[in-house]
């Protein structure tokens, strides 16, 4: 390969045997990764392989709880943000962390501004380097432009400027071109070009293999927090990375029950919004578990919430049985039978400090009060009811919220739109960051809720679950739907194929 | 249902009483308790609506000016020969529409609830100079009627007490047992589950609003019927001693929780420090002192209460958390 002649054949960061856990999950499991100065390594792995704990630990922010790090052949610890830097290892985040109300110039130097007498910060050969880092990476911009005045394109040059701005030895681009324009990309590749002929290793992590086999030269892939295989792009195909991507059979129990398939409940046609989604179209039926598979930023729980009446689509159409509805609010949408259980229940879901009766209830209420006066004994036996049947485990009912685990709190935001008696519930990962006994709990009653003629819409990025529990999948991609599988042709390879957009193999 | 910190807020209510009767006993004489209890209504009547509206995570810091900007109108209307069950139906309703005026900016032009009623109340106590010229209304230009409602006794308490009382249960009963006092709770505990849920964070703290100036408007009219007087500045400050008594009371400036117990409670606590530091000779320098202190104490007690309290991960410990 061409870039071999700038290059080194040794590592100048190796990660060996690195571990961490976090309560109730493995993050990393003894995982390796070499970076190769003047080189290109793409980390790819699916959501939840472990490739934004392995970007922390690099930067300083998570501890390992085992393993080595090998910066230019000493062994280092990054205790701190500052330790990471000074070894020459800096990251561009996902979303780039910079300061609005501070210039180009400030932004650049931040933390390690040059100073002049009396340690005052020495404004005028601040703003010179600054325009020589930018001048060096091709980018047009003032060290006086406040950020807030600037484009995300520009923003990522200026996070750019400040990765240099510490004689980076080692540059962390973590999805960088996820919300870059067609031609912003291709000025993001030719800076990559640009860093690499200075030497640097970069660690390059993105889910779109056709920007892999543009920029990098090695891969190294993550499954399940496990360091599968490594090698150079050059002795590998798409085909090959996406086995190794999922390279896993669906060998865990599902309790999905086979359901009677009724009539269609909800059609969803040409539904777009100017900036999330376009012409989005499926048919739900009753009894039908339909499941929403994609890349995390794909739109799908963008699409949920449109139907749910939090954010208003442009155009398109929504029936529900068979009727024509207009949804502009969440009491419209609780009103025509949609209810939606959404993914971050500590923001969206459970009001923490109220108790669980008063959670379940909340939507509910018009059915527990009588003449505008709320019934407590009606709200209880509506809770309880309710509660008993999601095998709710909780001191009592008037135990606050906050105080259960993950899982007791998902069950009592499920129990508190089941409690509306809808006719279609969507799950959005209904089952992310909860315990395995949970889950299985979480799996049974969704089966069940179909088995019942419900209609369940449940978005998941987990493969196994949404091959487990799906009648039918429908696969997301960039706001769009890439593809529809039912039946054999459900297999985790053409799942991964449509969400990352490959055709199909040759 | 008492919880914890209402027990202790009334045990410091009870210690405080015992204290000032070791030196003044006949301050917890009955008369002289009613007394006192009247004399704090007003301040009881406007924490109850700032109770609700810190509940939603708002604040309101325009009802002492609506309070004064009211019993103004009241006075003048009255000078004009107005009947005073309509002038207790106007000072109502204009509160409501100077909240209804607060709870609209924060609403539909999403202001912060501090800046919009900072704003308001310098207007409101303008509008009063604007209104009178900056002259007083006394006693010998209001009716007899006008100035004897609030203080005929009932069954040895003031009418103004009796609203007091009034207010309680009738904002307890709001805020307890109907769908709306329950999405103030589940505004200010946490808005954007409020909004999946159904619930318009904006217009439940509208409604808030329109309750506190309701409130106020009505103790305007009592305010200025029971001292005799209305002029630009009456209630000067009282907006803060408003704000004190929740927090004394529990109500958690965050929002999303407190109770109408903890809020009376604040208020008496207050209104007994008041009235009984004159009585029992000490500066109301003193004074000011020991309220400042009574809200450190009781921000800490919250602070406290709502810090983070770890993970719990013994499952025995869930029954007794």
């Amino acid at each position: 390969m061409q870039a071999q002649s700038a290059s080194g054949t040794t590592p100048v960061l190796s990660l060996r045997g690195i571990s961490k856990s976090f309560p109730g999950v493995r993050a990393l499991n003894g995982v390796q990764l070499d970076l190769y100065p003047g080189q290109v390594t793409a980390l790819i792995g699916e959501n939840g392989a472990g490739k934004s704990t392995i970007v922390k630990i690099l930067t300083g922010i998570y501890q390992p709880d085992e393993g080595t790090i090998t910066v230019g052949g000493q062994d280092l610890r990054f205790p701190t943000a500052q330790a990471a830097s000074d070894a020459g290892v800096t990251a561009i985040h996902q979303e780039t962390v910079l300061f609005d109300e501070l210039t180009v110039a400030e932004n650049i130097f931040i933390g390690h501004a040059p100073r002049g007498r009396f340690g005052l910060i020495d404004t005028r050969r601040m703003e010179a380097e600054a325009a020589r880092l930018l001048a060096s990476i091709g980018a047009d911009l003032s060290p006086k432009a406040r950020l807030r005045d600037l484009g995300i394109a520009s923003r990522h040059l200026v996070a750019i400027a400040r990765a240099l701005s510490v004689d980076a030895r080692v540059v962390i681009m973590d999805e960088p071109t996820a919300a870059l324009s067609h031609k912003e990309i291709h000025e993001l590749y030719e800076l990559v070009e640009t860093l690499k002929a200075q030497g640097k290793a970069i660690l390059f992590i993105s889910h779109k293999f056709d920007e892999i086999f543009r920029i990098a030269d090695r891969w190294t892939v993550f499954r399940d927090g496990q360091f599968i295989e490594d090698g150079t792009m050059a002795e590998v195909n798409e085909a090959r990375l996406v086995q190794l991507m999922v390279g896993r059979s669906v060998d865990q129990i599902y309790p999905k029950r086979p359901s009677q398939i009724g009539k269609p409940v909800l059609t969803v046609a040409g539904y777009s919004h100017p900036t999330e989604f376009e012409d989005i179209g499926f048919t739900l039926h009753e009894g039908e578990i339909l499941g929403f598979y994609g890349l995390v930023g794909a739109g799908r729980s963008e699409v949920m919430q449109a139907l749910f009446g939090i954010t208003k689509p442009s155009r398109g159409a929504c029936r529900i049985a068979g009727q024509v509805q207009v949804i502009r609010t969440t009491a419209e949408a609780v009103e025509a039978g949609i209810v939606y259980v959404p993914e971050d229940r500590g923001r969206q879901g459970a009001v923490k400090g109220m108790p669980i009766f008063q959670n379940v209830t909340l939507p509910s209420l018009h059915r527990t009060s009588r003449a505008g006066f709320l019934r407590l004994s009606e709200e209880f036996a509506l809770a309880r009811d309710y509660t008993q049947r999601l095998d709710l485990r909780a001191a009592s009912l008037d135990q606050d919220v906050g105080l259960l685990s993950g899982g007791n709190q998902q069950k009592v935001v499920i129990a508190k739109w089941l409690a509306t008696r809808p006719r279609v519930i969507i799950l959005d990962e209904p089952t992310k960051g909860i315990d395995i006994g949970s889950k299985a709990a979480v799996h049974d009653f969704m089966s069940e809720l179909a088995a019942q003629g419900l209609a369940v819409i449940m978005v998941s990025s987990e493969i196994p679950e949404v091959l487990g529990m799906s009648d039918r999948v429908i696969v997301m991609r960039e706001g769009r739907i890439a593809a529809e599988f039912a039946g054999d042709d459900m297999t985790p390879e053409n799942l991964v194929r449509a969400a990352v957009g490959i055709e199909e193999a040759a | 249902m008492w919880k914890s910190r209402e027990a202790i807020l009334a045990l410091a209510v009870l210690a405080l009483l015992a204290v000032i009767a070791s030196r003044f006993p006949a301050f917890i004489l009955p008369g002289n308790l009613a007394r006192v209890f009247t004399d704090t209504s007003p301040l009881i009547i406007l924490a109850l609506g700032q109770m609700v509206v810190i509940l939603t995570k708002c604040i309101d810091l325009s009802v002492a000016a609506n309070l004064a900007l009211c019993g103004m109108i009241a006075a003048m209307l009255n000078g004009m020969g107005v009947p005073l069950p309509l002038i207790l139906l106007i000072v109502l309703a204009l509160g409501a529409a100077l909240g209804a005026v607060n709870g609209l900016l924060v609403w539909k032009v999403n202001i912060p609830s501090i800046v919009v009623t900072l704003g308001t109340m310098t207007i409101y106590r303008g509008v009063i100079f604007l209104l009178t010229d900056g002259k007083w209304i006394n006693a010998h230009q209001m009716t007899d009627g006008f100035k004897a409602f609030p203080r005929t006794s009932i069954l040895g308490l003031p009418v103004m007490g009796w609203i007091a009382i009034l207010t309680v249960i009738a904002v307890a009963v709001l805020v307890n047992r109907t769908p709306l006092g329950r999405a103030f709770y589940a505004v200010g505990g946490n808005p954007h589950a409020a909004v999946y849920t159904g619930i318009s964070v904006g217009r439940t703290q509208f409604v808030a609003f329109v309750l506190s100036g309701a409130l106020a408007g009505l103790a305007g009219y009592l305010w200025v019927a029971r001292y005799a007087v209305a002029y630009v500045d009456i209630a000067g400050g009282f907006e803060l001693d408003v704000v004190a008594a929740c927090v004394i009371g529990g109500i958690a400036i965050a929002g999303g929780a407190g109770s109408v117990t903890g809020c009376l409670l604040g208020a008496l606590f207050l209104g007994i420090v008041k009235n009984a530091l004159p009585v029992i000779g000490i500066s109301p320098f003193w004074q000011m002192a020991i309220s400042g202190t009574a809200i450190l104490i009781a921000i800490a007690f919250n602070a406290r209460g709502q810090g983070p309290k770890g993970r719990i991960i013994l499952k025995q410990a869930e029954h007794r958390a």
